[in-house]
């Protein structure tokens, strides 16, 4: 394995999603991710920086390698200072939004990966935090 | 920040190809709604192919703007095609639980091309 073993990236613009997209696909290839999870975790991960960007005004990412015994895995995690989620169970329901998205951000990036945790508090943020395994 | 990247629209016979080979930006996206909106209009094209065989992920927004653009082309009695989906990108969309709308899909070119023709005898036909 080769290359940083953690980034941190600022969420102020558009090509910060893209950028992420690109650093993420590059860990979860060094961590052997199938193709196909390599796309689950990208597309997670697009979902939650544009959340990020939209709802929390901005923010950051950090994107680590992940090693535990033979398995390797990549964890992103995206925090915010904005306005925080008041109803996490409404939030984390297929065609909520209330934005310009499809309600689809949280729900189907907790759907893509292996672990999803939530951590938002009114007034204060949301730092929402995905890991994937390799298989 | 970079500008935007604006997505090459040919013409062909009566169908206009947009082939995405970048790694989109959101504005891209909303660029090529716009572009294609107005080619239709000027053009009288009857089918819109978007070759996705480049593209290695579709999130929900880019998802949403296929939508649109099949949407805003039938305003101009125009049908859209996504073609050349790549089988990751369709087996995370389907997890993801994007669905595409009105869009129709076909595995490549030359079959989007195929549904094209097909629909356009059935308009002349009317």
């Amino acid at each position: 394995m080769t290359g940083p073993g953690r980034e941190d990236i600022p969420i102020a613009a558009d090509d910060d999603v893209v950028r992420i997209r690109q650093v993420v696909r590059s860990y979860a290839q060094r961590a052997r991710l199938s193709l196909v999870d390599q796309t689950k975790l990208v597309t997670a991960t697009s979902e939650l920086a544009r959340n990020t960007l939209t709802y929390g005004g901005g923010g950051s990412a950090v994107v680590e390698m992940l090693g535990e015994g033979r398995r390797q895995g990549v964890r992103a995690s995206f925090a915010d200072s904005g306005p925080g989620i008041p109803d996490i169970e409404l939030a984390l329901t297929d065609g909520w939004t209330s934005g310009r998205g499809m309600g689809l951000g949280l729900s189907g990036a907790r759907r893509l990966v292996d672990e999803f945790t939530l951590d938002t508090e009114v007034g204060r943020g949301t730092t929402v935090t995905v890991v994937k395994w390799s298989r | 920040m970079s500008g935007v990247e604006r997505i090459p629209i040919l013409k062909i016979g009566d169908v206009l190809l947009a082939s995405i080979q970048v790694d989109l930006q959101d504005r891209d996206v909303l660029a090529l709604q716009e572009d294609l909106a107005e080619k239709i209009s000027a053009t009288g094209a009857h089918g819109v192919v978007l070759d996705i065989s480049a593209v290695d992920i579709v999130d929900s927004f880019i998802g949403r703007m296929f939508a649109t653009i099949a949407a805003t082309s039938r305003l101009f009695d125009a049908h859209t095609v996504v073609v050349g989906m790549r089988p990751a990108v369709a087996i995370t969309l389907v997890e993801l639980g994007l669905t595409l709308g009105e869009v129709r899909t076909a595995l490549d070119l030359e079959k989007g091309l195929a549904i094209l023709a097909g629909l356009a005898g059935d308009r002349a036909a009317r």
